[in-house]
């Protein structure tokens, strides 16, 4: 057999039907859902008089809207509660297992699946949320779908699909110390663009991949998306295996060497072809800070906010001049000088427990600079337990920072986490658009450690020399 | 779903790279349990001023784009998020075809799925396209998804590609899950084979 890519060894075995135009019939093992974009699924279900094909291989949780002050107060806002109490009905009505907001296994979709091992190497994972390639992290294959997906793999388990292209991403060597996960996919996404990966399933692979933690991979593959591809992958190895042994969901005793064989397997034979690779030396990078209105518009703390000017092709020009007078920003500005308001520590990007670990070890000893607010959102209900227990929450507050309930708070900002206009922030979530943390908000993408350091020194710090 | 088969429209211009579906339409249009009166939130951020008036500059708000059912816009339209909310709060406005040089992925993939249109064409096209807008305040187009081609008032003809499934499914407005449904006997004769070869991959997350 001709050697295979990891994309390969997982698409082959999920084909259950594949048409003579390449349209195939993609078989789906596990489904996440929340509240944003499934209702009109559900109700489609409804209408058409369906039931989902395998209830038992879909788990909701609500994360978007859900406060992430005290619950016991419940949700404020009636259209959020009411989004989340039809989740709860089309839970109760099918059958699908809901973790809810007091349950303690709540958290936002990508966190818990990990952390619940219900995201095994080999498998095909959807939901109608485009970080679901965080779960490629584990050797899956995870993308995001649209809500009429959502449908069709509720009522089928299945997706209609074409073979995408494979790209590998390999990154040489080892980064700094101060270098995290974050900062290695924001420089790939500085390298290839925030289209690079369309069409796209990207392998991350070399050194500086496999050395990284499970949390860390996750961190990777979450933002494959906003290089353009809808998934990205790492194969497993020993660091996975020992990850997922003896979590709630993971494969039982009876079957673990069983399961471990096979995953074995799943990785790129030598000699097997992508029909694109990029290279990156691990060494070169810097801590990375966004300066614009995309994830691709990003520099190293030691770089400078860029002159639109400096663009040879007129729409990069038209995109930087209209991004800088977004985010308020001169040309030639160093980024350790600028200063900002806000920090968002959380999101499915950094709110695992190695994130809270990072972050609480520049916090420690410190505090929160005068006019700055600090907000830290655990991913999940056990993160922040298991925070607790380590007494990360305590550095945290003693350092005046705001220790909350597990979401995606401001993320997106769809609960009453939001940025006022005008106000800056340095945030470890995933998007820096327009508007994505609140109307006016202007957001620097960056890593936890970069996150915490920023809300110390009221701005931007290149943490490579910061003692 | 609704068939596609030709479309006679006005264009509208949206010159701008990188177009997110944040902006299509913003987190707080969200909340909704259903899918139509979406339009309220589509690009509610860029189509008013900071003080809530309407931007004269924008498309949405010119007098001379009011009825137009074709986006003429630029590379990586859709990126982001994954929201169907997007084509929701377009087809709700009226647009039932969008050109660009390329698209976001899911975005492009959640059109096909609410009859809307995504055509891609050369940058060059796109921009002669643009050219026109500028040119002729009332610059229609004429889709005829069966030919595979964009005809302009001169008569003047682009040819597009597109997946032969996508368009067999946009001409006869067919049921995406109905047909996976034909198929049900080989997904659980694909079930039956799998849970023998690989049972952890079939546990009961409701028991």
């Amino acid at each position: 057999m001709a050697a295979q890519t990891l994309f390969d060894k997982i698409w082959a075995p999920h084909v259950v039907h594949e048409g003579s135009d390449g349209t195939t019939l993609l078989y789906i093992d596990r489904h996440l859902v929340h509240e944003v974009t499934s209702p009109q699924a559900f109700e489609g279900l409804k209408l058409a008089g369906r039931r989902p094909r395998r209830p038992g291989a879909t788990l909701a949780v609500p994360d978007h809207n859900v406060p992430t002050t005290d619950r016991s107060l419940g949700i404020a806002d009636p259209l959020s509660r009411l989004q989340i109490q039809t989740l709860e009905q089309h839970c109760a009505d099918f059958g699908i297992t809901m973790f809810s907001m007091h349950d303690v296994r709540q958290g936002i979709v990508h966190v818990i699946g990990p952390e619940q091992g219900l995201t095994l190497p080999g498998m095909t994972i959807v939901c109608g949320d485009s970080h679901t390639s965080t779960h490629g992290a584990f050797g899956a294959l995870a993308f995001g779908i649209g809500t009429s997906e959502v449908e069709h793999v509720l009522a089928t388990q299945c997706l209609i699909q074409k073979r995408p292209q494979t790209m590998e991403i390999q990154v040489d060597g080892h980064v700094s110390p101060h270098c995290s996960a974050k900062d290695l996919i924001l420089a790939i996404i500085g390298t290839i663009g925030t289209a690079g990966g369309t069409g796209y399933v990207v392998e991350y692979t070399g050194e500086a991949v496999r050395s990284l933690s499970m949390e860390g991979r996750m961190t990777l593959c979450n933002m494959s998306i906003e290089g353009g591809a809808r998934a990205g992958m790492i194969a497993s190895d020993e660091t996975t295996f020992s990850y997922i042994k003896d979590r709630p969901m993971a494969p039982p005793a009876h079957l673990w060497t069983q399961a471990v064989q096979h995953w074995k397997k799943l990785r790129t034979d030598p000699g097997a072809a992508y029909d694109r690779v990029v290279t990156l030396p691990g060494e070169d990078i810097a801590p990375q800070v966004t300066w614009g209105t995309n994830p691709g518009m990003v520099t190293g703390v030691d770089g400078v906010v860029p002159d639109p000017r400096s663009f040879s092709d007129v729409e990069t020009r038209e995109a930087t001049a209209r991004a800088l007078a977004y985010m308020a920003l001169t040309p030639g500005t160093p980024i350790v000088d600028i200063p900002i308001d806000r920090v968002f520590i959380g999101s499915c990007t950094n709110s695992r427990i190695e994130d809270l670990r990072l972050a609480a070890s520049y916090f420690k000893g410190r505090t929160v600079a005068s006019g700055v607010q600090a907000m830290i959102v655990p991913g999940s209900g056990l993160v922040k337990k298991q925070a607790e227990e380590e007494g990360l929450d305590t550095i945290f507050r003693a350092a005046g920072a705001e220790w909350r309930e597990s979401g995606c708070s401001m993320c997106l900002a769809m609960n009453a986490d939001v940025l006022q206009p005008g106000e800056r922030c340095a945030s470890t979530s995933n998007r820096n658009f327009e508007g994505r943390q609140g109307k006016g908000g202007r957001t620097h993408l960056v890593s936890p450690a970069m996150a915490a350091a920023a809300a110390v020194t009221g701005h931007f710090v290149d943490i490579r020399h910061w003692a | 779903m609704e068939p596609f088969t030709t479309h006679t429209g006005r264009v509208a211009p949206l010159d701008r790279v990188d177009v997110d579906t944040d902006q299509i339409i913003p987190k707080q249009y969200l909340k909704t349990i259903h899918r139509t009166g979406l339009k309220e939130g589509l690009f509610a951020d860029w189509r008013r001023l900071p003080d809530g008036s309407p931007d004269p500059d924008f498309f949405m708000n010119q007098p001379r784009y009011a009825n137009a059912t074709i986006l003429l816009t630029r590379d990586n339209f859709g990126c982001g998020s994954s929201r169907e909310h997007a084509p929701w709060a377009l087809l709700d406005y009226g647009i039932r075809v969008i050109l660009a040089p390329s698209f976001a992925e899911i975005f492009y993939n959640n059109c096909f799925q609410n009859s809307i249109l995504p055509i891609v064409l050369e940058a060059r096209d796109i921009q002669r396209l643009f050219d026109h807008v500028c040119a002729d305040d009332r610059f229609e187009l004429t889709i005829d998804l069966a030919a595979q081609t964009i005809t302009t008032p001169q008569k003047s003809a682009f040819r597009f590609s597109i997946d032969p499934f996508r368009k067999q499914c946009l001409l006869q407005g067919l049921d995406a899950i109905g047909l996976t449904l034909q198929r049900e006997q080989a997904i659980a004769d694909y079930e039956a084979r799998r849970k023998q070869d690989t049972p952890w991959l079939f546990p009961d997350l409701c028991a």
